[in-house]
């Protein structure tokens, strides 16, 4: 019985949807702040998902028969937050204490609109890997009945 | 005549495997329904049910070297999948969840009714034990 590895599954993916939701909220928070230089400009933020695969986690299984990428992956990992390249927003304020000697200041890459569909999308994703282990709690709790009167 | 509880049990214990593994299998599609480039999977049902079926009526084959394929009734990564999908996605991602998440929640009836009968055969077992 490997339904405690579904624990796991539905674990990873609401690990993977909070940081992503955390990364949204993090965005959202800087989309104002400003800055004068495009190097010191916060950018946009996004995590970087990928399956795990089965095999690589336990590589003792690997015998005749089983090709690697065979099996089906055991969940999901981040494996980075990357920095967007999208353009910086300029705006021409020179009274802005964070001008530059042009009268510039240069604001955060970060969409906001995007951002809050991220956001919702993150959240009900994570909802349904909260659903799933709901579902896995109950099939174990049955398992454990079998037998009774 | 000996009580074994391979065939006591049935075919439900098997087809309770299975269900279990088919959970496991969805929970993974959903888990990476926002990962780029991944293909969402399902098990053959049927398939695992008939091996298991052909395993218990006494055709199975024998294992008698360490190289032999597995070809007993234990669910098999064979069996595993990869699902058409029914609309391409920018990313590559196969996975439906609204499609996948009616599956998980159906997969888990299933898992009671196998359940259901499997606690039947105890039931039936135990009563037959009992003498009552």
């Amino acid at each position: 019985m490997s339904l405690g590895s579904i624990f796991d599954i539905a674990g990873s993916g609401m690990t993977a949807q909070s940081l992503r939701l955390n990364t949204t909220a993090s965005n959202i928070a800087n989309a104002e702040t400003a800055s004068s230089s495009t190097e010191t400009t916060y950018r946009a933020r996004k995590p970087v998902f990928s399956a795990i695969q089965q095999s690589m986690m336990n590589p003792g299984q690997q015998g005749f028969g089983v090709q690697a990428g065979d099996d089906a992956s055991a969940g999901v990992r981040v494996e980075g937050i990357v920095e967007s390249n999208a353009e910086l927003q300029m705006r021409y304020e020179p009274h802005h204490p964070a001008a530059n000697e042009d009268g510039y200041v240069f604001y955060p890459n970060v969409n906001v609109v995007e951002e809050m569909a991220d956001m919702m999308s993150s959240s009900r994703s994570f909802q349904m890997n909260v659903d799933i282990m709901n579902t896995a709690k109950s099939m174990m709790q049955r398992i454990l009945t079998l037998g009774q009167q | 005549m000996a009580i074994t509880f391979d065939k006591a049990l049935g075919i439900h214990e098997h087809a309770l495997e299975a269900r279990v593994k088919r959970a496991e299998v969805l929970a993974n599609n959903m888990a990476n329904a926002d990962t780029p480039g991944f293909k969402a999977r399902d098990l053959d049902f049927q398939a695992m049910m008939q091996k298991a079926q052909d395993n218990m009526s006494g055709f199975g084959m024998e294992k008698t070297h360490a190289g032999h394929m597995d070809t007993s009734a234990g669910v098999g990564d064979s069996d595993l999948m990869y699902r058409v999908p029914s609309q391409p996605s920018v990313d590559g991602n196969t996975v439906d969840t609204q499609a996948e998440q009616t599956r998980f929640m159906r997969n888990a009836m299933d898992y009671q009714a196998s359940f259901q009968f499997l606690n039947g055969k105890f039931t039936g077992l135990t009563k037959a034990l009992k003498g009552e």
